[in-house]
């Protein structure tokens, strides 16, 4: 591999991008290729897995290794690539329902096991590919082709299903805030263990509008607060609010440079402020937060497999089929 | 035509005394319409392109209380298949439908399904399975599932869809076995045609309400799904088997039934067209079957003695009726829209072991042609015909169209 530079052009790849115009999904694509290069990692070394759904055209777009896998497998398959070749980057593309619905199984325990990839996921709160059903994220009472008189279930906040279960990066953004989207994919993809983040992407055909209380330039700064280190939970039009942590949870109180409030510190944070700051997701009177909820560093599966396979090895040896095929419960009948 | 409207002209192709509208449908919503007619209780399912059509449609009807069922969305289908096995376990008929690898990933419980004997009934649209992608008419999908106890039977046109669907409950219903019903992705699933909806009245009449003689009742309570030791078990696959070849006398039985009293009738366990004198036989399945029709009367308006065999049931295996009219004809080309790796197209392979206990056995060759969606059009099946007449010795395996051949992986 020569030393050169590469550009978000080295990351594009000679296929139609075929999404419907307007779609979130183009947005997540341009920040995907423009973080690409920035990560020093050679092509060869990077594969996009991705299972079923819009999002999961993800691979063909990006010039890289890449697997349009089987719905919801995504997890699996790549952890199945990052087990055999952990020198890989590994990145997972899915969607609401690739990810929550059929392959919900394979997520939580990817996140358990703290496997070194990174997961994308799309969630525009619809079924798009199979044209307009509800997804796991869809809202209470939604109307779709598969809900006409609207969904009765409650939907999956995938932030608290990640913190849950344990992935050690959970972050979330939105299609409409490249800078934004472009810093949470570098972080994410720079972190080592599963790395998990939430997209919140507009399906202009099915679900159009779904996220707009949050993209709406007129009103998008009263129903976000984004989550910067160090810095208080500051949010509002004229930054005049700010998220006070009262008796375990958060409340919402005029901003006054004199009062003290928490500050967000990823180092300092624990289980009940990261729910806490996922739970102001579905409260509608409190802002959405968006940025980093968890960063933490853990032993990573694929790091203490390897040393488990050299430890062992060092105490007993490399193995010996034919041994072990004569050792322990044999008998020999005569 | 307009919909609801019987015109001048149709009415020998749709019996007004039966019909309760003509409505210009595709295949996906005359499965949903037929869902409908047969009281179905219970409907689950998830979507997958090109079935989704089949379970929106039933979920509208749901919604407007057009239909009196229960519509359970899941989050794959695996839970499709189990949801309708635990709703069949309460004496409720259920319907689910699905294609490709959505099948695939049912494989399990539609061992469960047959072996716990529930008479589900599936509509399965055949679609090509990945890798690599491909969301287009193949039946490797449904033929895959073979041998796991499932009824499987193929339409050739969405009428016949409608009606091979209220068929498949009273069977189903009659031997306590599930059935699958196939039709080809897109050029049914997806094509409109016009279907004549039957009078609900004469439907009830040919399907009655499904009473089961065990079911999950709190007044006579049982187990479900124990444990079979080797002394047992045995004996429950031979049942099995015993219910499949009952089926072989019961569908056409069924099927004039069906014509006794909605008044069509598209075959029993075959079709056959022109097969009585014929020297070469055309065997199909599907879609396949409609253009086969104008090409063997071309054959025949040159003279040439050609017949269609259309095959409207895979499981069970028609071995009987193949061997009366497979076995007249001198040689026999079979077109499969299919592939078992390693052998052959599916439908031949059963056909020719049909066939072997014959004392004379006809030449028969095997093609395989439209994969994955791929047109097979007239002039396809006119070269098969013509290779088969020139035919000297049978070939189990011949490709049709291919676009290049290589010796690469």
């Amino acid at each position: 591999m020569s030393d050169q530079v590469l550009t978000k052009e080295d990351f594009t790849s000679d296929q139609e991008v075929r999404w419907c115009p307007g779609c979130g999904d183009y947005s997540i694509l341009a920040q995907t290729r423009k973080v690409l290069p920035q990560l020093g990692i050679p092509k060869e070394n990077i594969v996009f897995v991705s299972g079923i759904g819009c999002s999961s055209r993800f691979p063909y777009y990006i010039d890289s290794f890449g697997i349009h896998g089987i719905h919801g497998r995504a997890p699996a398959i790549a952890s199945g690539i990052k087990l055999a070749n952990p020198d890989l980057k590994v990145f997972i593309v899915t969607g609401d329902g690739d990810g929550l619905s059929i392959g919900g199984n394979h997520l939580i325990h990817l996140f358990r096991r703290n496997i070194d990839v990174t997961v994308l996921l799309f969630n525009n709160r619809i079924y798009g590919l199979t044209k307009g059903q509800y997804s796991p994220t869809s809202e209470r009472g939604k109307i779709t082709k598969s809900s006409p008189f609207g969904s009765l279930e409650n939907p999956f906040d995938p932030i608290k299903m990640a913190l849950a279960s344990g992935a050690t990066f959970v972050a979330r953004s939105v299609d409409r805030e490249p800078k934004h989207l472009a810093e949470t994919i570098k972080m994410a993809a720079e972190h080592v263990g599963t790395s998990f983040v939430e997209i919140y992407q507009n399906c202009n055909i099915f679900n159009d509008g779904t996220f707009e209380s949050l993209t709406d330039p007129k009103i998008k700064k009263d129903n976000i607060v984004v989550m910067e280190e160090g810095k208080p939970y500051i949010f509002g039009k004229e930054s005049d609010r700010v998220l006070a942590w009262e008796d375990g949870s958060f409340s919402v109180n005029m901003h006054d440079e004199a009062s003290s409030s928490l500050v967000h510190s990823l180092a300092n944070s624990n289980s009940s402020v990261e729910f806490a700051l996922a739970e102001l997701t579905m409260d509608e009177h409190k802002p959405t937060p968006i940025g980093v909820f968890r960063k933490i560093n853990k032993n990573t599966y694929d790091g203490l497999l390897t040393k488990q396979v050299e430890n062992v090895k060092e105490k007993l040896g490399s193995g010996d089929l034919e041994k072990l095929l004569s050792s322990g419960n044999t008998w020999e009948i005569k | 035509m307009e919909n609801g409207v019987i015109t001048a002209g149709l009415e020998k192709y749709f019996n007004p005394e039966t019909t309760e509208e003509v409505k210009v449908t595709e295949g996906t919503h005359a499965a949903s319409y037929a869902v409908g007619l047969a009281r179905v209780k219970v409907i689950s399912a998830y979507p997958i392109t090109p079935q989704t059509s089949i379970v929106e449609k039933l979920s509208e009807m749901c919604a407007s209380g057009e239909i009196d069922a229960e519509f359970i969305k899941v989050e794959s289908e695996h839970s499709a298949m189990a949801c309708v096995i635990g709703s069949e376990s309460t004496g409720a008929r259920s319907f689910t439908a699905t294609s490709s690898q959505g099948l695939a990933l049912m494989h399990e419980e539609l061992h469960w399904a047959a072996g716990a004997r529930l008479p589900v009934v599936m509509v399965n649209v055949n679609r090509a399975l990945g890798a690599p992608w491909n969301i287009w008419a193949d039946q490797s999908d449904s033929l895959a599932q073979r041998d796991t106890g499932w009824v499987q039977l193929y339409a050739e046109s969405n009428q016949e869809v409608l009606d091979m669907v209220l068929q498949a409950y009273r069977l189903a219903e009659e031997i306590m076995l599930p059935v699958m019903v196939n039709m080809d992705a897109f050029f049914l699933s997806h094509t409109t045609e016009p279907v004549a909806i039957p009078k609900q009245h004469l439907v009830d009449q040919f399907l009655p309400g499904y009473n089961p003689k065990f079911k999950m009742d709190i007044k006579d309570p049982r187990a479900f799904g124990g444990l079979a030791t080797p002394d047992r078990y045995m004996e429950l696959r031979y049942n099995i088997q015993k219910s499949m070849e009952g089926a072989l006398d019961l569908i056409p039985k069924i099927a004039d039934e069906y014509d006794a009293i909605i008044k069509r009738h598209h075959g029993g366990l075959v079709e056959e067209y022109l097969t009585e004198d014929a020297e070469y036989l055309l065997v199909t399945s599907g879609t396949i079957t409609g253009t086969s029709r104008i090409v063997v009367d071309a054959f025949r308006n040159k003279g040439i003695k050609v017949g269609l065999l259309k095959m409207r049931v895979f499981r069970p295996f028609p071995v009987k009726v193949v061997q009366e009219s497979a076995g007249r004809a001198k040689k026999i080309a079979v077109i499969d829209r299919n592939i078992s790796f390693g052998q052959s197209g599916i439908f031949f392979n059963e056909l020719k072991s049909a066939l072997y206990n014959l004392e004379t056995r006809p030449l028969i060759n095997g093609y395989v042609a439209g994969l994955g969606g791929r047109d097979v059009t007239p002039s396809t099946i006119e070269k098969v015909i013509n290779h088969l007449i020139a035919a000297e010795k049978g070939e189990d395996l011949i490709w049709m169209e291919l676009n290049y051949e290589s010796d690469e992986i």
